[in-house]
């Protein structure tokens, strides 16, 4: 065992605790330089265990060289704070270590100065290790780096942003061979890919330490007096019982999944909040310094309540948090242990948690999560690799760093993990691509972003590029966001006059351009009406509206994860479990029962029937909005083909509807549509294609390759759009693309992220497997208990879609039929 | 045997794909079929006017570093061609803006020019400046001119006050709409016009859309009588401007 440097050892003496066994088998691991993955749950002194070894190694007096150690954090704000939180014991050690975070949000100066005179620890986010490695003094800068340090990696893997850390990673190991890297993880169903991601490619994995387990959590799910609504995200039937958890708890976080939720929830707890309890909000969206202010006021206990999104996800130590109430349903098993962690940071204690599901599939799917919780049971979820995106966007940042060979590259590139089995073609097409745009035309090589030198080595053509790609760097392609200022109204000469005041936030760009001047919205807790868009953003001004138009799509962001689907289907086929359930859905399913049948846990129930003048079919696949939304598209094609004239489909979580003007009962009964034939796998093939070279899924994943790899540029926000300013729309790339070169390299990476994103066609493909021959068709003469959830998000959904020829025609009728109303 | 007269050259547009019967736009007593590809045909003179080619949009682009796919300037033209053919015009305006920058045209590659030349050769062809390509277009043929006067329409890139008793038909902003349907918005290129002017869609294979509620259109239009023809996939749809945006 490591022995702690005296200073280290006299302040935990001071503070009467004791190094845990995994804070020492880290320290030992630093110590002898090598890697390592520390699993542990929260309240484990994680962030200590990972900075133990350089605490030792700097704790003497030591000439400033370089950074000696990079500690990325996938949040601004957990770096931020993981600085505040190691600051306090450094200090209280009295070592001699200077420590300086650098995100998104700091300012040029201070980067500056991190350049000029770095410090001993940096804290950053994985964006910024992409900017450092991409700096022409990145050399100079990492010369002396002994270790860097992956906060959450279980949650930075999964996503762009993990493969692109992964490339500046393979970066820092060729600037800083002697270099060691740490993962800090939360238990995870797979530790080994974790721990190969951390090692060079085709090396050893990093040694695995496992801390101890905490304590089980205490997890119930709310039991309302009230009506569990069919369908909905808006869990505004549980605000009376909410507010009374709160007054009851010392603090809760109370999680949603989205933004809008969050908003919906703060206003509703606001309007019930008779005792004036401090109740916060924190979101995404919010302007930074709201933000902070939220986080100083919870580390102080000032409050009694916090509605957040995933922002307050990832392991912050802030205040004394008693309670975790998650309202809607978790999604994952794994996500929901993370959340029911934020509770009580102390490890032997057991975190106590609420659930609130927000509609009665929603109390089946917490019902689910209670289980594998208890079981402390993790949904598997592979690392993202090949992400020719990601590749195109190093390359770029490797050109802003200086000459480079290809060969070295490509050397270096298959170090890492996410790229070790790229061929040398691929590699090839994604260096051409960001040279020269990758066209078989070879119409830009005077406008060449890379060109290679006589020497061999590629160069980048102009510094304004560097530019470019520092303005243009990361993997999150959100909605264009605008700045949302709050307004003031003059009158002048009887005119109203909009002047701008200060900012409240961000919305996307998308809401924006949804609302007409005089609707309201929520945000940041208040009811705005909407005043316009002036050069900086979009101006609003308060209003005493009661009800604000919120934007109607409000489902969540998560798909439900494949673990928690099967345990979901298990509970609908178990009657002995439906005791643990509230006695209204105990009801719906015995009325379902009745009226029609509960499929078997192997089973996927498949029912038609007749209602108004269409005729429905509903399946229960518990799939997932994304891979359901797929089903449908794909569904409807065949129904078409066949026959049975479709009009239209929604998915939810857990049901697919699809409407139709044939009978489809008949159909099905008469054999002229085998239901086996209409989920055959086959569809994922000709259909699948079709289908998805049109669609706008499509479009849209196209433009995020298209932004990540650096064909287009973000579009700078606060802007409406000139002639003159107009950068050329994606979908038109898209289509130009498909028509005159289907093999484009960003064509095949926008194929990968749909199949494995947006349209889910794994989970798809093993849906269609599981539920081969095991099809239950129950024709209804009505609608049955379990359709009602998904027939009432018909009707819901809004997307924003291109030129509709079916909704144009109906627009120009409804006007047309007002019109001759009115003669 | 019946005696000759233009009129029977003239194609039936009938059946064609594309071109809309149902849907067409009268201007100063005239007949106007727009096409869902943003060209707007004229039967009575045999002319097609198309706005705002932007043609070599994406070298201008390339310039700055953003390489979009280079196939804008042919797939342009290839649009161009089908359209001339399936209107059998005669006659065809070019309403400014036809290349991305000024010297665009000396760019352009030797299989485009000989399309273009082409397409000279055949029809009448009239180049009308934009702020874009404010000069004529070197050794492609046509003519150019800063606008255009046919019988009581003139025709001319950037929108300007009519004079009572005149018509105009313009491009230059690029018009687009959206409309909220079973609520999904859906947005479209369009024609938007009253009885003073029409504005014509951009036509350039990477032309994008400026909606008509934005400050751009401020003064243009009557409200009560301005209609736009939204460009969907398959259709043209006619609706008043007052309730899209």
């Amino acid at each position: 065992m490591a022995e702690l440097h005296p200073k280290i050892a006299e302040w935990f003496r001071r503070r009467g605790w004791q190094p845990r066994d995994h804070q020492l088998a880290m320290l030992a691991h630093g110590l002898a330089d090598g890697s390592a993955l520390l699993i542990a749950p929260t309240g484990g002194g994680k962030t200590l265990a990972g900075f133990l070894s350089t605490l030792q190694e700097l704790a003497e007096l030591h000439p400033h060289n370089g950074i000696h150690t990079l500690y990325v954090s996938p949040l601004k704000a957990l770096a931020v704070d993981i600085a505040r939180n190691l600051e306090q014991p450094v200090l209280e050690m009295g070592l001699p270590i200077t420590i300086e975070t650098r995100t998104g949000d700091t300012p040029a100066s201070r980067r500056q100065r991190i350049r000029v005179s770095p410090p001993d620890i940096l804290i950053t986010t994985p964006e910024q290790m992409s900017l450092i490695v991409a700096d022409p003094h990145a050399a100079h800068l990492l010369r002396e780096l002994k270790t860097v340090i992956i906060d959450e990696l279980h949650s930075i893997v999964t996503s762009k942003r993990g493969v692109l850390l992964s490339l500046a990673l393979s970066r820092i190991r060729t600037l800083a061979p002697q270099v060691k890297t740490f993962g800090l993880s939360a238990t995870v169903a797979d530790p080994d890919a974790l721990c190969h991601w951390l090692a060079p490619a085709h090396t050893k994995p990093v040694s695995l330490v496992l801390g101890r387990p905490g304590a089980p959590a205490q997890i119930r799910i709310l039991e309302s007096a009230e009506r569990v609504p069919w369908s909905g995200h808006s869990s505004r039937y549980a605000t009376a019982d909410i507010y009374e958890e709160i007054k009851r708890a010392r603090m809760a976080l109370v999680f949603v999944n989205t933004r809008s939720q969050a908003e919906m929830l703060f206003q509703d707890l606001w309007t019930a909040n008779e005792e004036s309890l401090p109740i916060a909000l924190h979101h995404g969206s919010l302007d930074v310094g709201q933000r902070r202010k939220v986080e100083a006021a919870m580390a102080e206990n000032k409050l009694r309540a916090v509605v957040c999104t995933s922002t307050l996800d990832l392991g912050i130590d802030w205040g004394d948090v008693d309670l975790v109430i998650h309202v809607g349903a978790p999604k994952g098993s794994s996500r929901l242990l993370q959340r029911i962690g934020r509770a009580n940071h102390r490890l032997d204690e057991a975190s106590n948690a609420l659930l609130v599901p927000s509609n009665r599939f929603e109390v089946l799917e917490c019902e689910a999560a209670v289980e594998a919780a208890s079981e402390n049971a993790q949904d598997t979820q592979y690392p993202s690799v090949m992400k020719f995106d990601c590749l195109a966007q190093h390359v770029m940042g490797r050109a802003c760093a200086g000459p480079f060979h290809a060969d070295e590259l490509f050397a270096e590139v298959t170090s890492a993990f996410t790229f070790r089995n790229i061929s040398r073609e691929k590699f090839d097409r994604v260096l051409d691509f960001v040279a020269t745009g990758g066209y078989a035309l070879k119409s830009y090589a005077r406008y060449a972003k890379l060109k290679q030198q006589e020497d061999g080595t590629w160069r980048m053509s102009h510094p304004r590029l560097a530019q470019n790609y520092r303005m243009n760097i990361g993997t999150i392609v959100e909605d264009p966001m605008l700045k949302l200022r709050l307004a003031r109204v003059r009158k002048v000469l009887g005119r109203r006059m909009v002047m701008g005041g200060f900012v409240l936030g961000e919305l996307e760009e998308y809401f924006l351009s949804q609302l007409a001047v005089g609707d309201t919205f929520l945000f940041a807790g208040q009811v705005l009406r909407f005043e316009g868009l002036d050069e900086f953003g979009a101006l609003a001004t308060r209003t005493t509206a009661r009800d604000p138009m919120i934007p109607s799509y409000a489902g969540g962001k998560f798909p439900l994860s494949t673990y928690l689907a099967e345990r979901v289907r298990g509970i609908l086929a178990s009657p002995e479990k439906w005791k643990r359930l509230p006695a209204q859905v105990g009801e719906w399913l015995s009325t379902q029962r009745w009226a029609s049948v509960l499929p078997r846990a192997d089973q996927m129930l498949v029912e038609t029937f007749p209602r108004a003048d269409k005729y429905y079919l509903v399946c229960y696949p518990f799939e997932g909005r994304l891979a359901q939304q797929t089903l449908g598209m794909l569904l409807t094609r065949r129904l078409e083909r066949w026959g049975a004239k479709p009009m239209g489909f929604v998915a939810s979580e857990y049901a697919l509807v699809v409407w139709m003007l044939s009978d489809i009962s008949l159909l099905i009964q008469s054999g002229c549509i085998s239901l086996a034939k209409l989920f055959d796998e086959d569809m994922l093939g000709d259909d699948l294609e079709a289908w998805l070279a049109e669609s706008n899924l499509m479009k849209r994943t196209f433009r995020n390759v298209a932004v990540i790899a650096g064909l287009i540029e973000r579009r700078a926000p606060g802007k409406e759009k000139t002639v003159r300013q107009q950068t050329v729309n994606t979908d038109l790339i898209y289509d130009a693309l498909r028509t005159h070169q289907p093999d484009h390299i960003l064509l095949e990476a926008a194929w990968d992220d749909a199949a494995e994103g947006l349209i889910d066609i794994h989970r798809l493909g093993a849906m269609l497997k599981r539920i081969k021959n095991h099809i239950l068709h129950q024709p209804l003469d009505r609608v049955s208990p379990l359709a009602v959830p998904v027939l009432l998000d018909i009707g819901r959904e809004s997307i924003s879609g291109d030129a509709d020829d079916a909704l144009l025609a109906e627009a120009a009728e409804t006007l047309e039929r007002e019109a001759t109303r009115l003669v | 045997m019946m005696p000759f007269s233009p009129k029977q050259l003239k194609p039936s547009n009938a059946r064609r794909p594309g071109l809309s019967r149902e849907i067409t736009i009268r201007l100063a007593g005239a007949s106007f079929v727009p096409h869902l590809s943003g060209g707007l045909y004229w039967p009575e003179e045999q002319t097609l006017v198309v706005s705002d080619l932007h043609l070599e949009q994406g070298v201008s682009l390339a310039r700055r570093g953003l390489h979009v796919p280079p196939f804008d300037t042919r797939t342009t033209l290839s649009e161009l061609k089908n359209l001339l053919a399936e209107t059998a015009a005669k006659r065809l305006v070019l309403l400014g803006d036809s290349f991305h920058a000024p010297d665009a045209h000396a760019g352009l590659d030797e299989e485009s020019c000989i399309e273009l030349r082409a397409v000279t050769s055949t029809v009448e062809t009239i180049w009308i400046c934009g702020n874009h390509d404010p000069d004529p277009p070197e050794g492609l043929g046509g003519e150019a001119v800063t606008e255009l006067t046919l019988g009581p329409i003139v025709l001319r890139h950037i929108p300007s006050p009519v004079p009572h008793g005149c018509v105009e038909i313009s491009g230059h902003l690029h018009p687009g709409a959206s409309v909220v349907s079973r609520g999904r918005r859906t947005h479209a290129k369009c024609f938007v016009t009253d009885q003073r002017r029409l504005i014509m869609p951009a036509f350039g294979a990477y032309t994008g859309a400026l909606s008509v509620s934005s400050r751009a259109y401020d003064g243009l239009f009557d409200e009560p009588e301005a209609q736009v023809f939204m460009l969907g996939r398959s259709a043209i749809h006619r609706l008043p401007l007052s309730r899209v945006r």
